[in-house]
């Protein structure tokens, strides 16, 4: 863990129980976010991206999850060990979150001005006339004018809801940013304009920010390191270029390849053949193995580690 | 002689408390057997609707369209039954489109039930060949819905349009719920399928990458209107209306070392009720002037190039 290590995920393993099984959806994750970065968590359905971040804010519903190991530290603290009166202090204050779908992440019977000024009061004791103050300046930075304050959520649109949902996020000023698929649900034009907000709040306050997507393009515009999770596992781990234009693992290639083009053609796509595995029964060694063409004996007999390719990027695969 | 599929003025208009919702207004366009035409625009544009008139899942509100030269407008109870088997439509979401309590097979067969031209026998050799076109395996013939993985329900979803073997085929956002792995297996599948079987589709989409890969022509729609159609690879080459132009440039492009300036639009997509006359697109068009509050229509601004701007001339020469 270098000094300037901000956000650290030590062997981080989340798994939900049930009657009848066992998903194992985070396998040994580690990750390090240095103050003011943005770092991109790329994986498919089911790869335990939200997961990772419902862990490091800890509103993982147990039982079924049951975080059985790793260590989560910010800022030198072991959230993990936090007692809950404290992770509360820090929830919306040090770390905030931003979930996909702004529909269902506002109160529908509260104005939104409210629910933003809410969290300032939680946090930072100040007067209900300070805290609307304060709310009113968080929605006029994300471009929504003061007057709407006593609107409702249903008053707004999609891109709207979503803008409030990120300044009550940022209303605290928060050190660390979790956001959780922040643009999927929106149009492209609306996307377009949350991400030149984002990168404008980002530029003003240096969060440092974690941003799950499963959208290349999303990551290219936003990210300088880009981790790639394919079945609860970091398969690959680099700065933005490195992962792009280097790209080691053969899932990373697979994705890429993928998707179409918007500026060149192909004739044909090349999909990654088969399915993600059952995350109940997972392979013992390479989880990616048997989709994937350079598989051999080796592959599937052990687990396999994390390996340097370059400098600051790691990939793991045996090849 | 109209083309295989010929949409002309066709407007579909909902009455509500509030005012008349002008979904599809006044569209009018043609597509050629085999051929694929892509319809892109934002939440709300109308393209859905597009799709579920065009097989007449909705009554349209007024204009005509013809499949294989036939006005399917003015069709009886009985002969809209043939035209069913003619035009098939793929959802999205291949969560809500199956019947849960359906087997792949049940589900398969219902059409080929309905249509009263099987026995079992056949029926079952036809579901298996059906199965095999779509690329589910065999062994999952009597799997439920919930057993199976997004990807998986999409091929049976595309299994059971094509099995009274569809000439023309509305695919609306079908691969817009899956992992871009799955979608990429999906696209290749339905491409394979139009070329086997002479398919004509209509692939309605928000995804501009998708839509380049897929179509020959693009529509590119805006509350309800037709704002540019042209060959797919000149809309990304050279597009003329400023909404076109806003779209693509809204994309995040994944590729590191072409950072291109963005115009990003203000404002938000206005309510398609009972619309002003006049570009509906004004209100967030950049280029927007007095001359945008009359009436558009769409001009001819090279071969096989249409666009509804006023300025379309002058866009297409570069003189904003």
């Amino acid at each position: 863990m270098s000094q300037d290590t901000f956000l650290s995920v030590r062997g981080l393993t989340v798994e939900y129980v049930t009657k009848y099984e066992t998903v194992q959806a985070v396998n040994g994750v580690c990750l390090d976010l240095s103050k003011g970065q943005t770092l991109g968590l790329v994986g498919e359905t089911g790869a335990g991206k939200t997961t990772i971040a419902r862990a490091v804010t800890r509103i993982l519903q147990s039982p079924p999850a049951a975080v059985r190991g790793g260590e989560i530290f910010l800022d030198g603290v072991d959230l993990l060990k936090l007692p809950e009166r404290e992770m509360c202090h820090m929830r919306g204050n040090r770390i905030s979150m931003i979930f996909q779908d702004p529909m269902t992440a506002l109160n529908p019977v509260m104005c939104v001005g409210n629910q933003i000024a809410e969290v300032i009061r939680k946090h930072d004791h100040v007067s209900a006339a300070a805290a609307r103050q304060q709310a009113e300046m968080s929605l006029e930075l994300v471009g929504i004018p003061a007057q709407r304050y006593g609107e409702y959520p249903h008053q707004f649109s999609g891109g709207m809801k979503q803008r409030v949902v990120i300044a009550a996020a940022l209303a605290c000023g928060p050190d660390l940013l979790l956001a959780d698929e922040p643009t999927t649900a929106l149009d492209v034009t609306i996307q377009a304009q949350m991400l030149d907000m984002m990168h404008r709040l980002h530029d003003l306050k240096e969060t440092s920010t974690v941003i799950i997507t499963h959208d290349m393009g999303v990551v290219a515009e936003m990210c300088d390191y880009v981790a790639v999770i394919y079945a609860g596992e970091i398969v690959e781990y680099g700065a933005l270029e490195d992962v792009f234009d280097h790209a080691a693992h053969p899932y990373t290639v697979g994705l890429f390849a993928a998707i179409p083009s918007m500026w060149e053609d192909v004739a044909r796509l090349t999909p990654i053949p088969g399915q993600p595995p059952d995350p109940t029964a997972l392979p013992v060694g390479c989880k990616f193995s048997p989709r994937c063409a350079y598989m051999d004996g080796e592959c599937g007999a052990r687990p396999v580690e994390m390996k340097t390719v370059g400098p600051g990027h790691t990939c793991r695969c045996l090849r | 002689m109209p083309e295989f599929l010929e949409v002309r003025n066709l407007k579909k208009h909902f009455k509500t408390k509030r005012g008349t919702v002008h979904a599809v207004d006044d569209v009018s366009f043609s597509i050629g057997r085999g051929g694929t035409l892509g319809i892109v625009g934002e939440s709300g544009c109308g393209k859905s609707t597009l799709g579920r008139v065009l097989v007449h899942l909705e009554d349209s509100t007024s204009g005509r369209f013809f499949l294989d030269g036939e006005d399917v407008t003015i069709l009886s109870r009985g002969q809209l039954r043939k035209f069913r088997e003619q035009a098939q439509i793929i959802f999205q979401d291949p969560y809500s489109s199956l019947n849960p309590r359906y087997t792949v097979e049940d589900t398969i067969q219902e059409p080929l039930h309905l249509s009263r031209r099987y026995n079992k026998r056949q029926m079952d050799e036809k579901t298996a060949q059906l199965m095999d076109l779509a690329g589910i395996a065999a062994r999952l013939r009597l799997a439920y819905p919930h057993e199976l993985d997004g990807g998986r329900r999409q091929r049976v979803v595309i299994a059971r349009a094509l099995a009274l073997d569809p000439a023309f085929v509305v695919c609306d956002e079908p691969v817009s719920a899956l992992d871009v792995s799955i979608q990429a297996q999906i696209l290749n599948l339905l491409m394979d399928l139009q070329q086997e079987k002479n398919l004509t589709y209509m692939f309605i989409t928000h995804d501009l990458s998708v839509v380049r890969h897929i179509s020959d022509d693009i529509c590119v729609m805006y509350l309800g209107q037709l704002v540019e159609k042209c060959p797919a690879k000149e809309l990304f080459a050279a597009p003329v209306h400023p909404y076109t132009r806003a779209l693509l440039s809204a994309v995040p492009s994944a590729n590191i070392h072409a950072r291109r300036e963005r115009a990003v639009l203000r404002g938000e997509i206005v309510s398609p009720i009972d619309p002003k006359p006049g570009c509906r697109f004004a209100a967030r068009c950049p280029q927007a002037s007095e001359v945008c509050k009359g009436p558009q229509k769409l001009e001819l601004v090279a071969p096989g190039h249409v666009a509804a701007c006023v300025k379309a001339q002058a866009q297409k020469t570069g003189a904003y």
